[in-house]
């Protein structure tokens, strides 16, 4: 084991994993992580953290996971590349692995312009590649960026990565895939999945090219609850497929909160059967409630015990 | 080449309007390619001042000149008599030519005119694109001829990230993502293979995080 993490135990014992985001406030408040943390407990087998997403300013991922940690819960945090330099970074990975800690997940980071304070520099000292090698070196060769020894105690820290099978170039994003997975990265989170043709056809090459025996790969699912966020996923955000059917099927519903669960459920099912898949996990954008509805529901429950 | 654009008028009118005699310094390098700071953008520019003044019922005297290239001393330095019975000197020149000035006449405030925007060429007439960051080691010996520090949002240096959509970069629509175009271009010339490499931290020591940069040639020293 690289870690002492239960998603890696439960991806290495091959069973199929369940990992869930949880958004930190925007404010200083922990209870905001309490309450969010009593959705998941026990129905996930970890918690992404995500760090200033969208670039609006939250609470930082590493201390509300160590809130989640307190509350029993295992944090996957989110690190991206657009706030801190290779100092800071690192010293927060050192940071976290301190707290308890035992998943990372690499990301480049929404830029700036999305979030609220677009006049501020961005940082990009490293990008996403070049983050997942350096947790690797950390973790691995117990080194620090710059070569010099770490004395004892290296992060052991489970390498997790981002892709999104539906940005273009479409056939460079296995490439950008194998670049992660040889950088380090032990698994693999996707952009969410409304298109599942297209993930489908994506997911055939990263087996073709035997990826999915190298990292364990997750599918990203975002329950919505209404055609309006559809809508909102096709137009304003980019490399996000969402295929007329399912905005129609939305539109037509009486009830769009279950119409949106059981589009959910349906693409678990589909999700399951494709080749080279070793999970979910669950985006519901500012809609933790509905997670231990859907693992329950989609039959995910109990969570292994490994 | 450095290519700038005014600064809006209102701006510039608050910064001289403590001067009565302003001498109005022009370049005859890149900013007179672009437009925006040559001989005929310093007439502009004087006769803008001047009705401006007008208007407010003061006076100002604008002592028109253009240096064929404000960012090197022995050029500007013939320009002496016009600069003495200024009280400010406003340059049309880039920030280089700005500071050259300023080296040169110290007694004299220094003001710009221009903000000077980045290293690029006109893609078409009038139309000027960012292309080089200068950030003092290029890559573009495997990136197609194409710079991902100038040109990508992020400065990614390990291809496109996850916003880059039907060509389209998704910080701003209308830029395009600068890995489709080094992507399409390597395809092109057979040469994909270089994306493969997963590619070191940059070392950011020759770009400008190390304070100030120089270069020596010593042939050319006197």
């Amino acid at each position: 084991m690289k870690s002492a993490s239960t998603l890696e135990r439960v991806l290495t014992a091959g069973k199929f994993a369940v990992t869930a985001e949880l958004g930190p406030p925007q404010n200083a408040n922990p209870d905001v992580i309490k309450k969010k943390s009593q959705y998941m407990l026990g129905n996930v087998d970890g918690v992404n953290i995500t760090d200033n997403q969208t670039a609006i300013v939250r609470m930082s991922s590493i201390s509300a996971a160590a809130i989640a940690i307190s509350c029993g819960l295992e944090p996957v945090v989110q690190m991206v590349c657009r706030d801190r330099n290779r100092i800071a970074m690192q010293s927060d990975i050192l940071g976290a692995a301190a707290l308890g800690v035992k998943n990372i997940l690499c990301l480049s980071g929404d830029h700036q312009k999305f979030g609220n304070h677009p006049e501020a520099a961005n940082v990009f000292d490293l990008d996403s590649v070049q983050l997942i090698a350096m947790v690797k070196k950390m973790r691995d060769d117990k080194q620090f960026l710059c070569g010099e020894p770490i004395n004892q105690y290296e992060p052991r820290l489970f390498i997790g990565a981002v892709e999104n099978p539906f940005a273009d170039p479409f056939e460079f994003r296995v490439t950008r895939l194998a670049k992660k997975i040889k950088a380090g990265a032990d698994f693999i989170q996707t952009q969410c999945v409304f298109d599942i043709d297209r993930f489908a056809k994506w997911m055939e090459l990263v087996v073709k090219k035997g990826l999915h025996k190298k990292a364990y790969v997750l599918a990203g699912l975002t329950p919505v609850r209404s055609a309006k966020a559809l809508h909102y996923m096709k137009n304003e955000v980019a490399g996000i497929s969402v295929p007329d059917e399912l905005i129609k099927r939305m539109e037509a519903a009486t009830d769009t909160k279950e119409e949106g669960i059981r589009i959910c459920l349906e693409m678990i099912e589909k999700i399951k059967k494709i080749e080279g898949v070793s999970g979910i996990h669950l985006m519901p954008i500012g809609w933790e409630s509905i997670t231990p509805v859907i693992v329950e529901q989609a039959g995910l429950l109990p969570r292994p015990q490994v | 080449m450095i290519v700038a654009d005014r600064k809006p008028i209102k701006e510039i009118l608050d910064s001289i309007k403590d001067y009565e005699k302003i001498m109005l310094m022009g370049c005859g390098g890149c900013v007179t390619v672009c437009f925006s700071g040559g001989a005929k953008a310093v007439e502009l520019l004087a006769s803008q001042i001047t009705i401006a003044r007008k208007k407010q019922g003061k006076v100002v005297e604008i002592i028109q000149c253009t240096a064929q290239r404000q960012c090197e001393y022995e050029f500007i330095e013939a320009f002496k008599e016009d600069v003495e019975p200024a009280e400010a000197v406003l340059s049309t020149a880039c920030g280089v030519g700005v500071q050259a000035m300023a080296v040169k006449y110290p007694d004299k405030i220094t003001i710009p005119a221009l903000n000077t925007k980045f290293m690029g060429y006109p893609v078409e007439h009038g139309f000027w694109q960012e292309r080089c960051a200068g950030c003092g080691d290029c890559v573009l010996e495997w990136t197609a001829g194409i710079c991902p520090i100038a040109r990508c949002a992020k400065r990614l240096l390990n291809g496109p990230c996850g916003g880059s959509y039907d060509g389209k970069c998704e910080v701003n629509e209308d830029t395009e993502c600068v890995w489709q175009l080094i992507h399409d271009r390597l395809k092109q010339l057979n040469r994909l293979g270089n994306l493969d490499i997963v590619r070191e931290p940059k070392d950011w020591r020759t770009s400008t995080s190390a304070g100030q940069r120089r270069i020596k040639f010593e042939e050319a020293m006197l």
